[in-house]
């Protein structure tokens, strides 16, 4: 009874050191073409970007406040979409603690600004001319959506168009006590 | 039940066929047969004792040859269907809705079905690597079930066996000694034996020579390599381990390097050169009329200063300048950037003159950088030209009417202009793309007449960092040695009897191979004046065809 018993542990634990193994494999490898570096509960990885405004935009500088980082093309058309609806509630959220940038992927200045003029929105937008940080962020479908609390963590990732009822209650999730 | 007793005594396991201790044939099939079976040396496969808990249906689930078989072919059939189209990571499609229409639009119905399935994504899937997954379950648990047990068996032979365990060898021998002296003939087989560098045991009148047993591990080896290069593979997913990225990169840009935290990439100059030769009759039949020389970028490595953070460049130094060419990659770091592919004269610039449509007169020229396009392109003090809107890649009017653009690349510029001149202070305005132009006002006094382009060439470069490649190389070098072993070296054995009357009982088995150990056995036969021994298997092979011959 005794070697039976034994034998029972061996292939048990042989067994689940193979099944922890193959399990980590397959969750990390489902989880990399997503997002590789970054998701919920890490901390946002630190950038500095230069704005349409000329200043320099460091993501560390708005920690104690929620920042929501939206990447987007001036070709893509749901970015444009979600855009009204992005300036309506930076409006109503930024006297709250809650920041918008935007992010776009190494498009000139002229488009950039032309682009956010026909929209007649205005938040603070930098571009992103050598794709470093969409690499940081491991950006691949446009448009993307970082929600970053006051603590400087991620708290929501999202790819694809946001209703303006998305927006407000992802807001509401990085506003400041 | 536990154990099997068998008649001289010894316990042995359930499900083993041939005695451990004296070789006599346990199971009934195995009495039954002429010639025993003697796989695994007859001892019993883990997998096959018991098959009651739960973990032990996993346990024996796995350990199936049948099963590890069926997972290999599994694997292969359905690992080909990922390459009838091309997987999407190669598809230059922005968002997922981008990659459905391209299966869609490229493929048709089909192309829909196979990305609907996954199979464009297919060596991402959760099934596929837990298929893959399984096939490794099935590899260890196998080595293990039938490794740890042969290595018993093995290791714990006995140099007499039974009479039964003799008659039933393939190879057998039962007879007087050809020799005056019997007394001495078991010494004269060890002498003979220890020459052909077999290791000779013996135990009173019984006689075990045994050579090449560590052939019987090769199959063990060579999983184990397989294994290790499996471990390998399975680090590529960490982080830091392995990159596999690609970039494009046009000629005077500079972009962070996918992959490669903190380091930029300057394109300096791309370089295609072809052999200044006349083509050749066969060339000229495929539609080609150069021959390639020289694919290389000419780059400058930039990495950031120490503690920066992403986005910046302003603090970027300068690691290295280099030519990339095929075979010639970068390498810094462990990172390779090899070069992979080109496209020669993407649009750059486009010149206009301004022109009066009717006289002909040119009030002055104006260039667009498309990746930097300006405001306003100022002429003289009463003459500009403002740029109010920019397509880069014109593909039509949305509902709305306004112009869209289908990407951010320069493919089909479009642009609106103001056209401020001296009799149109206000301006003009001119919608102007390849081989359209619209004028909203009606009639315009000048039109933006195309004069010229500026192109420059992009880049395609991957970039590769692997650590795994030392732990890949030894699995695969134990993986070949385990291949050698099993297939190069065989294990042969000779048990020798001599009975109380002086006669000789012999018999011996090799896993392959039989004509070398029947040539060394003939040696040790003369040598020591044995009886002829005979192959069991020649013999039913004689007997049917002489019955065949009977039926005729």
């Amino acid at each position: 009874m005794d070697k039976k018993r034994k034998r029972s542990i061996t292939r048990g634990v042989i067994l689940a050191v193979l099944v922890l193994a193959i399990g980590f494999t397959v969750y990390s490898s489902l989880t990399k073409d997503k997002v590789e570096l970054l998701t919920v509960g890490d901390t946002a990885p630190d950038f500095e970007l230069v704005g349409l405004d000329g200043n320099k935009h460091r993501l560390s500088d708005y920690r104690g406040e929620g920042v929501m980082l939206n990447f987007w093309g001036t070709w893509c058309e749901p970015c444009k979409r979600e855009m009204p609806a992005m300036d309506r509630q930076y409006e109503v959220f930024k006297d709250q603690g809650v920041n918008l940038l935007t992010i776009n992927i190494a498009q000139s200045e002229f488009e950039v600004q032309n682009f956010l003029n026909s929209l007649g929105v205005d938040f603070p937008t930098v571009i992103d001319k050598t794709r470093d940080v969409r690499d940081a962020y491991n950006i691949i479908d446009l448009p993307a959506s970082i929600f970053i609390d006051p603590n400087g963590k991620v708290v929501k990732i999202k790819t694809g168009e946001m209703s303006e009822a998305d927006i407000i209650k992802n807001m509401e999730m990085i506003k400041p006590e | 039940m536990e154990k099997q007793v068998c008649v001289c005594g010894h316990e042995n396991p359930v499900g083993t066929k041939i005695c451990a201790n004296c070789g006599r044939p346990l199971t009934e099939e195995a009495k039954s047969q002429k010639i025993l079976d003697m796989k695994y040396d007859g001892s019993a496969i883990r997998s096959k004792t018991y098959n009651k808990s739960v973990i032990d249906k996993i346990w024996n689930f796995f350990s199936s040859v049948k099963v590890g078989v069926s997972l290999i072919i599994i694997t292969l059939v359905v690992s080909s269907l990922g390459t009838i189209l091309k997987q999407e990571a190669f598809v230059d499609a922005g968002n997922e809705a981008g990659r459905a229409l391209y299966y869609e639009e490229n493929f048709g119905t089909f192309g829909k079905i196979y990305y609907a399935l996954g199979f464009s994504d297919l060596y991402n899937q959760l099934w596929y690597l837990i298929l893959v997954a399984m096939l490794g379950i099935s590899i260890i648990i196998a080595s293990i079930d039938r490794g740890f047990p042969l290595h018993k068996s093995l290791k714990n032979q006995r140099v007499r066996r039974h009479e039964s365990f003799m008659k039933r060898q393939r190879i057998f021998a039962e007879g007087s000694v050809t020799a005056e002296d019997a007394s001495n003939t078991l010494d004269a087989v060890e002498e003979k034996m220890k020459k052909l560098n077999y290791k000779v045991r013996r135990e009173g009148a019984a006689l075990l020579a045994e050579k090449g047993r560590f052939a019987r591990y090769g199959p063990y080896i060579n999983h184990v390599g397989l294994i290790i290069f499996l471990i390998g593979v399975l680090l590529h997913k960490f982080p830091g381990v392995y990159v596999d990225d690609s970039m494009w990169i046009r000629e005077g840009e500079i972009r962070a390097i996918p992959g490669m935290e903190g380091y930029f990439l300057e394109n300096k100059e791309f370089i295609f050169e072809t052999h200044d030769n006349d083509p050749t009759t066969a060339q000229i039949q495929q539609g080609v009329n150069a021959v390639a020389k020289n694919y290389q970028t000419n780059v400058v490595l930039y990495k950031q200063e120490e503690g920066s953070l992403p986005g910046q460049t302003d603090n970027l130094e300068e690691v290295k300048e280099y030519s990339i060419r095929v075979n010639h990659p970068l390498e810094h770091n462990g990172y390779s950037l090899y070069q992979m592919d080109f496209r020669l004269n993407e649009l750059k610039q486009m010149s206009f003159d301004l022109t009066n449509k009717e006289t002909g007169d040119i009030l002055g020229k104006v260039s667009v950088d498309l990746r930097n396009p300006k405001k306003e392109y100022v002429i003289d003090d009463n003459t500009k030209v403002e740029l109010m809107e920019f397509y880069p890649d014109f593909s039509g009017f949305n509902k709305a009417g306004e112009p869209q653009t289908l990407s951010p690349n320069p493919n089909n510029p479009a642009f609106i202009f103001n056209m401020i001149t001296p009799e149109h202070p206000d301006g003009e305005i001119s919608f102007v793309a390849i081989q359209q132009t619209v004028e909203p006002a009606g009639n315009n006094t000048y039109k933006m007449a195309f004069s010229g382009i500026d192109t420059v060439n992009m880049s395609g470069l991957t970039i590769r960092m692997d650590k795994t490649i030392p732990i890949l190389g030894i699995g695969g070098i134990i993986f070949l040695l385990g291949v050698a072993i099993g297939s190069y070296w065989n294990h042969r054995r000779v048990w020798i009897e001599q009975l109380a009357d002086g006669k000789i009982r012999l018999a011996a088995h090799t896993n392959k191979n039989w004509f070398s150990i029947k040539k060394d056995l003939d040696a040790v036969t003369e040598h020591a004046k044995l009886p002829q021994y005979i192959d069991q298997l020649d013999d039913e092979k004689e007997s049917e065809s002489d019955q065949n011959k009977e039926e005729k």
